[in-house]
């Protein structure tokens, strides 16, 4: 006979378990709060100064009224500048790395100062783009300066979600592949690239969205206080959202009174993420989909 | 004169060695067996004809494997010409996310074919040699994904024969099959017989009983007897042969 009663021990079981997915519930929810709250949050504040003429008029009044169009350009301008330069070099050395370099003391080196790079500090990378690339290339404080700095903080997030999703491949359709007399190079770029894919373009819209956030990149190599026309050439310095929301925030001319502002400018970013993830997975389906029919 | 000759073949990840002293000679037109318990090197072996080892690092080979008398570890041999020569089905069906027809297009493209006419009679005569036509060709176009597994194996090894290799590799091709698809490709195994010459690593030993004309028993890196198929099931002159096959062992 089978024992299948409710018993002691059965209970203090289901006791247990209840208990502990009772705190990973809670943990898990909160997330989704402290997420929530900083949106509504930001939302709020900024959403009453939001209409057409804050994001197509320049600032005006000594930045206490008028738009932030310059700082929006200026930031399209930057994202796109470092992802120019960082997604190629990214996903080259990610292919490099896990396709190519077999397991050793080279792929380490390579993979541990990957790391290395992603660890430091954002400052830092603002003070080496401008004694590289602003004094001793004589880009000056520009565009292409600020693009190539923060081209360089991207690239290890680059390099690592890529590296991610090719390891995501199964092995065996390298196998099948080169076991039909394709070279390496055909292999990567017929069958696991076009598998990758997504996940690589969702890397690429992770470093987006980090890079179009960071301050202390820009600081020393393209952001301006204030600019009364948008930039003509990659040698023109630009204003940026998140330099922007600092320097009304702090050294404005009026704090108080370009407070609004602020969170207008700090909510048009988070839009400008937000629309880039949105972007990401629409992509990510959409080429899900087509590998499957390719 | 044998199609594949392995003399003396030792073979070595890093320092375990996983074969050992291996010499085999295989005729043309035939169907071998490599038969064994998991981890004796069967699986091992198979991947030196195609030199699919070559992947995994820190390997060493020593030894000779002839195929057409050819030493294919010699320098001056290409990887890429010799995998060309010698197909290979894998134990999982593996379509590559694509049409079914350019999974058969596959091979022919990357070895350089670009006339379109004969890259669709290849695909033609490809997916025919393997009885699938007749269930696909109405939907070449679609995913190879869509396919039940037992089609996707043979598109497989219609994938492989598209190039048309002399020597086809198997690996376990039915072990994640049901008996209807298994019987198939068995089938399919004898008909090929009489353009390939073929190799092939089984856990199953009514199919090696089935499908082969020789089989070698492996043990433990070592290749403990090679004879007719039928030799090896009937009257094995090992003991421990006749142990594994009748499932004493293993």
């Amino acid at each position: 006979m089978i024992d299948i009663k409710e018993n002691k021990l059965a209970r203090s079981k289901q006791r247990k378990q209840a208990i502990a997915f009772a705190i990973f519930r809670v943990l898990s929810y909160s997330i989704v709060a402290i997420l929530f709250i900083i949106l509504t949050f930001i939302i709020m504040k900024g959403v009453k100064v939001i209409n057409w003429n804050f994001i197509t008029q320049m600032p005006e009044e000594g930045m206490t009224k008028g738009g932030i169009y310059p700082a929006i350009i200026g930031t399209l301008c930057l994202v796109a500048g470092s992802m120019i330069f960082a997604f190629p070099i990214g996903v080259l050395a990610a292919i490099y790395m896990n396709e190519y370099v077999k397991d050793g003391i080279a792929k380490k080196i390579i993979k541990q100062m990957t790391n290395n790079l992603a660890g430091i500090p954002s400052i830092v990378f603002g003070l080496f783009g401008m004694s590289l690339f602003v004094n001793k290339l004589h880009f000056g404080d520009s565009i292409l300066a600020g693009s190539l700095t923060l081209g360089l903080l991207a690239l290890p997030v680059v390099i690592r979600t890529t590296e991610e999703a090719l390891k995501a491949v199964d092995n065996t359709f390298r196998q099948a592949s080169l076991g039909l007399g394709a070279t390496k190079w055909q292999t990567t770029r017929r069958v696991v690239l076009p598998i990758s894919f997504p996940n690589i373009i969702t890397g690429l819209i992770l470093a987006i969205g980090r890079v179009s956030g960071e301050t202390a990149p820009i600081l020393f190599t393209v952001a301006a206080y204030f600019l009364p026309k948008l930039p003509t050439s990659i040698f023109d310095q630009a204003m940026a959202l998140p330099y922007h929301l600092y320097v009304i925030s702090t050294s404005g001319t009026n704090i108080e009174e370009s407070r609004p502002i602020a969170y207008g400018t700090a909510m048009v970013l988070i839009i400008i993420v937000l629309i880039a993830n949105l972007l990401a997975n629409g992509l990510r389906k959409y080429f899900g989909n087509k590998v499957k029919m390719n | 004169m044998y199609k594949i000759e392995s003399k003396n073949v030792d073979f070595f990840y890093g320092t375990s060695q996983a074969l050992k002293n291996i010499n085999i000679a295989i005729m043309q037109n035939t169907v071998t067996a490599l038969i064994g318990p998991s981890g004796c090197g069967k699986s091992t072996y198979l991947r030196l004809f195609n030199r699919m080892n070559d992947l995994i690092g820190n390997t060493k080979l020593t030894g000779q494997i002839l195929i057409d008398g050819e030493d294919i570890y010699a320098k001056g041999v290409n990887v890429d010409s010799l995998r060309k020569n010698v197909g290979m089905v894998f134990q999982k069906p593996n379509p590559f996310p694509k049409t079914i027809f350019e999974n058969v297009a596959y091979g022919l493209r990357v070895n350089g074919v670009t006339d379109k006419k004969l890259i669709e009679e290849r695909v033609e005569t490809s997916i025919k040699q393997v009885v699938l036509w007749d269930e696909v060709k109405d939907k070449l176009k679609k995913s190879a994904f869509e396919l039940s597994g037992g089609q996707q194996q043979r598109l497989c090894i219609a994938r492989a024969l598209a190039i048309q290799p002399s020597v086809i590799l198997m690996d376990e091709p039915t072990s994640a099959l049901d008996p209807i698809s298994t019987s198939k490709v068995e089938e399919l195994i004898y008909e090929l017989k009489s353009k390939y010459t073929i190799v092939i690593v089984t856990h199953n030993m009514q199919q090696a009983g089935r499908v082969s004309d020789t089989t070698a028993f492996f043990y433990m890196g070592e290749l403990i007897e090679y004879d007719n198929t039928k030799t090896i099931f009937t009257n094995p002159k090992i003991e421990r042969t006749q142990n594994y096959i009748t499932g004493r062992f293993g």
